[in-house]
């Protein structure tokens, strides 16, 4: 398989653990006083849009800041629970770049590139010294070091932690760091702006059109390079652990303007979720994987069995994940567990009203817990009650919060009985493609976070996400954008009355009066949930071909009917949350369908990508790496129809091999 | 789109933008489950509204798990209602019985004129910010973390600070419309770690300016503000905002 002539990647020459460093110091750099004359666009306030706001601006670039919300500082990052991986050592337990960048290789089962995810290993001791020197309150030990604990498909402790509000603190750092150039007039903020399109001119990025959602107003803002950090298209599912206001649309804007769409297919459904609970639910509320640290995952052996979990006996539980995958037990990646739970409630063992969900159980560590506390405290001989009442207290401090939301949703206790829990979809692996540079097929047009492809292959490790959006926006694209702002020193900002502006501005027009005019009779809530139906049931968990085309006729004939019937209610020209809505649906609505052809053309099985007709005998992901070691980046043609373009993957330094975590 | 046997009756704040003037619509809702969330109940309510053609209400959320801070909803004269320690997307059904009647009103503060219906900006918060929550340290010039070694119990109660979402709950509640709540937990969280010592007095002095400038009321320590918190943030923090900024008052004279 060869490379598409359209996909150059730009892989620095060299080996894998020189590549970075060897280009950071030959990049053409930008002077501090061109630095002054060359504006930055960014779409997307959290960790790495704020990131890079703060880093760019500190560097002298003249910054703009868009986000829908209200502040940046809501941005989704904030609800990240668990952690923060780097290769730090600090426990003294053999991590090293190396093993991160293999962890990440392989947890993402091959499928994605070497040159990048080497890169985001190497900062990844940077990150955590740049967030503790903001004050970025992390876990500490008593003798003040910082604290670590496992996530999955790992067999080190690498991920730093703030309780379970890991994402909430790294951003608010971010947010931090970008408010304090807000105040210095480096960066100018758009919160509760919404970008509606690119505007490109003679085939660079020049800038975005924004819609002011409080005045309803359009607005073209001039960049020399225009970065979308808006995040991952995880409500497509309608049903997931993403913000409701968590979209696709900036991403998508860019792809329908020249930039290819890398492996859409990869979805990343969450193994720890609090399980649907009827009809009315409008998200799903994640259940960190760190807990998955001291809870065990179990079944009664017994399908249908009715018990309360407390009237099972220890010998008639089933410990699937210890059963199956001894070396990882609990801790195996997210897409490897999700399946399983999948698997056992299939089978008729699930658990609770539902019967989807399995049970995530603490007691046994809870007790383990209270027996050390109890030695740390010189009590001899502790009742089982105290080592409980002990046990709970250590618990209860790592993760506190997420017990209380548990409560708060479900109404029962986790710390008297076991949670149930069940997968939802979480993240998007795939998003814009990027070259090693971060930047798409459009010049000048860049893609960092959830929004692009790179890091992750077909499956993330837990804890990585953060990692990767502080990466790109700290350390990687404050180095490679002078590669091409270098170039663009003698470019004065071009004027928004030019006509590309002007086109581009009345297009979006044209799009909302269409959304406003059409006067149907169904909610947009309506479509969007016929379509997270259609995606979960067909393009969800597990996928097949004849599954997949029935999803790709049935969300062509639910566009059309939405840009029939849609209903829209208020004005185009006031705050307007239904609008906005519409917007972001209608293009889900064209997502779905080239997740759903990215998912069908993918003849294998990989990572979160489950294709049923592509399993081991053991029901594991069956990869076929001679037809599909490749990133499947899409050109969107018009009208619905896109090309096909392939990146190969090439290792050199990890073997390729089965991915097993028995 | 039965879910449940409950009805109720609801009094919403309605006011088409920033200039109108506003006034409480009723309306009834019915089938609502005890398992809904109290912004899904609203969901039921937009979808009913929006089927007889009528405008739905306006309303600010987005991650609607407790911790993004958009949400911000004034149930029966309380801030995130009835239950201590949650937000208004973490507020359930439950709490609530089959008949009641609840009147929602968006944040009430000078500082946080409302942007239509329920919805409110807020933005002042940033400004607040902006002016000086932050450590002044440029990406990449960080040492290695653990060469700085932080006191377990300080990191700890750092970390209690830093947990505000920003929602402005505090604001609301407080009869002064007095943001010290929220401002102290950010000087807190800086004055209680060693990164933050280098600016702390410059720090103190420019957020409570800020502060002052947005029109936010004075502090009168009725701690309505602790009560609300749905993040359980401390009236110490306010205790030793005052001690900083006092001390940091008596330095600059100098």
């Amino acid at each position: 398989m060869a490379t598409s002539p359209k996909l150059d990647a730009k892989i620095p020459k060299g080996e894998i653990d020189q590549k970075w460093s060897k280009y950071r110091s030959t990049v053409h750099l930008v002077n501090p006083a061109n630095k002054r004359s060359l504006e930055v666009i960014i779409v997307g306030s959290g960790l790495a849009g704020a990131s890079a706001a703060a880093s760019l601006a500190e560097m002298g670039y003249k910054v703009k800041v868009f986000c829908f919300q209200d502040s940046p500082r809501r941005a989704h990052s904030i609800a990240a629970q668990g952690g923060i991986n780097a290769a730090k050592n600090y426990q003294n337990d053999g991590d090293s770049v190396y093993r991160l960048f293999y962890d990440t290789i392989k947890g993402g089962d091959y499928r994605s590139r070497e040159g990048n995810v080497h890169r985001l290993a190497e900062v990844s001791g940077n990150i955590i010294d740049q967030c503790v020197a903001q004050g970025v309150p992390f876990a500490r030990e008593y003798g003040g070091v910082l604290s670590n604990r496992s996530f999955g498909g790992t067999q080190v402790q690498r991920t730093f932690y703030a309780a379970g509000q890991t994402g909430q603190q790294l951003l608010l750092g971010a947010y931090s760091a970008l408010q304090r150039q807000v105040g210095m007039g480096a960066v100018k903020l758009y919160a509760r702006h919404e970008m509606l399109d690119v505007v490109n001119i003679d085939g660079k990025c020049r800038g975005i059109i924004a819609r002011d959602v409080i005045t309803g107003k359009l607005e073209r803002h001039f960049g020399h390079a225009v970065l979308i950090a808006s995040g991952g298209y995880g409500n497509v599912f309608y049903l997931s652990t993403n913000a409701m206001g968590s979209n696709v649309t900036a991403a998508w804007k860019a792809h329908k303007k020249g930039a290819f769409f890398g492996n859409p297919c990869y979805t990343q459904i969450h193994p720890t979720c609090i399980p649907v609970s009827g009809d009315h639910q409008s998200k799903l509320t994640l259940m960190s994987e760190s807990l998955r640290n001291d809870g065990r995952i179990w079944v009664p052996k017994k399908a249908g069995d009715t018990r309360k979990a407390s009237e099972i006996p220890e010998e008639e539980r089933d410990y699937y994940l210890e059963r199956r995958y001894p070396a990882f037990g609990n801790l195996v990646p997210r897409d490897v567990a999700s399946r399983a739970a999948k698997e056992r409630c299939d089978a008729g063992f699930g658990v609770g009203a539902s019967k989807l969900a399995v049970y995530l159980d603490f007691s046994a560590n809870m007790m383990r817990y209270g027996q050390i506390e109890a030695n740390k405290q010189n009590i001899h001989n502790p009742s089982k009650e105290k080592i409980r009442e002990l046990g709970m207290g250590v618990v209860k401090e790592k993760y506190g919060n997420l017990f209380d939301m548990y409560k708060q949703i479900t109404g029962e206790d986790p710390y008297e009985i076991p949670m149930r829990i069940y997968p939802a979809v979480h993240y998007t692996m795939g998003g814009l493609w990027v070259d090693y540079n971060l930047m798409t097929t459009v010049p000048g047009l860049y893609a960092l976070g959830e929004a692009n492809f790179s890091d992750h292959g077909a499956n993330r490790l837990g804890a990585s996400a953060l990692m990767q959006g502080l990466a790109d926006g700290y350390f990687v694209i404050p180095y490679t954008i002078g590669d091409y702002l270098s170039e663009e020193i003698r470019t004065k900002a071009i004027p928004t009355d030019h006509e590309a502006f002007v086109k581009a501005e009345a297009e979006v027009q044209e799009r909302i009066n269409k959304l406003m005019t059409i006067k149907g009779t169904k909610s947009v809530d309506h479509f969007h949930k016929q379509l997270g139906k259609i995606m979960w049931e067909k393009c969800g968990m597990a996928r097949n071909a004849a599954g997949l085309k029935q999803a790709i006729e049935e969300i062509k004939k639910l566009r059309e009917e939405f840009w029939k019937d849609v209903r829209v209610t208020g004005e185009a020209n006031e705050f307007n949350p239904e609008l906005e809505k519409a917007g972001r649906v209608a293009d889900f609505l064209e997502l779905g369908e080239l997740m759903c052809m990215d998912a069908l053309n993918r003849n294998e099985s990989c990572g979160g990508h489950f294709r049923e007709e592509y399993q081991t005998e053991e029901g594991e992901a069956k990869r076929d790496d001679d037809n599909f070691a490749y990133v499947a980046a899409w050109e969107n043609k018009g009208n619905n129809a896109w090309e096909l373009h392939k990146e190969e993957l090439i290792f050199e330094n990890i073997k390729i091999a089965a991915r097993s975590y028995k | 789109m039965s879910h449940g046997n409950m009805n109720l009756t609801l009094k919403v704040w309605k006011q088409k933008n920033k200039d109108a003037k506003g006034a409480l619509e009723t309306y009834q809702v019915k089938g609502i489950s005890p398992d809904m969330s109290f912004l899904e109940m609203f969901d039921v309510l937009n979808e009913q509204l929006i089927t007889e053609g009528k405008d739905p209400i306006a309303f600010d959320h987005d991650c609607r798990e407790g911790i993004c801070g958009m949400c911000s909803m004034f149930i029966n004269g309380r801030p995130h209602g009835p239950v201590k320690g949650v937000t208004t997307c973490q507020l359930h059904m439950r709490s609530f019985k089959d008949g009641d009647t609840i009147v929602v009103e968006p944040w009430r503060s000078a500082a946080f004129p409302v942007v239509k219906d329920l919805a409110v900006d807020r933005s002042a918060f940033d400004r607040v910010i902006a002016a000086g929550g932050f450590v002044s340290v440029n990406t990449g010039n960080a040492k290695d973390a653990n060469n700085i070694l932080i006191n377990k119990d300080d990191a700890d109660d750092a970390f209690n600070a830093a947990a505000c979402i920003g929602c402005g709950a505090c604001v609301a509640t407080c009869k002064n419309g007095s943001a010290m709540l929220f401002v102290s937990a950010k000087v807190s969280q800086l004055a209680l770690l060693p990164q933050g010592q280098i600016e702390k007095e410059a720090r103190v002095l420019s957020m409570v300016g800020q502060m002052d400038d947005e029109g936010f009321g004075a502090c009168s320590v009725t701690g309505a503000c602790e009560i609300e918190c749905p993040k359980g943030i401390s009236l110490e923090n306010i205790a030793r905002m005052n001690r900083e900024y006092l001390g940091a008052n008596i330095k600059s004279k100098h």
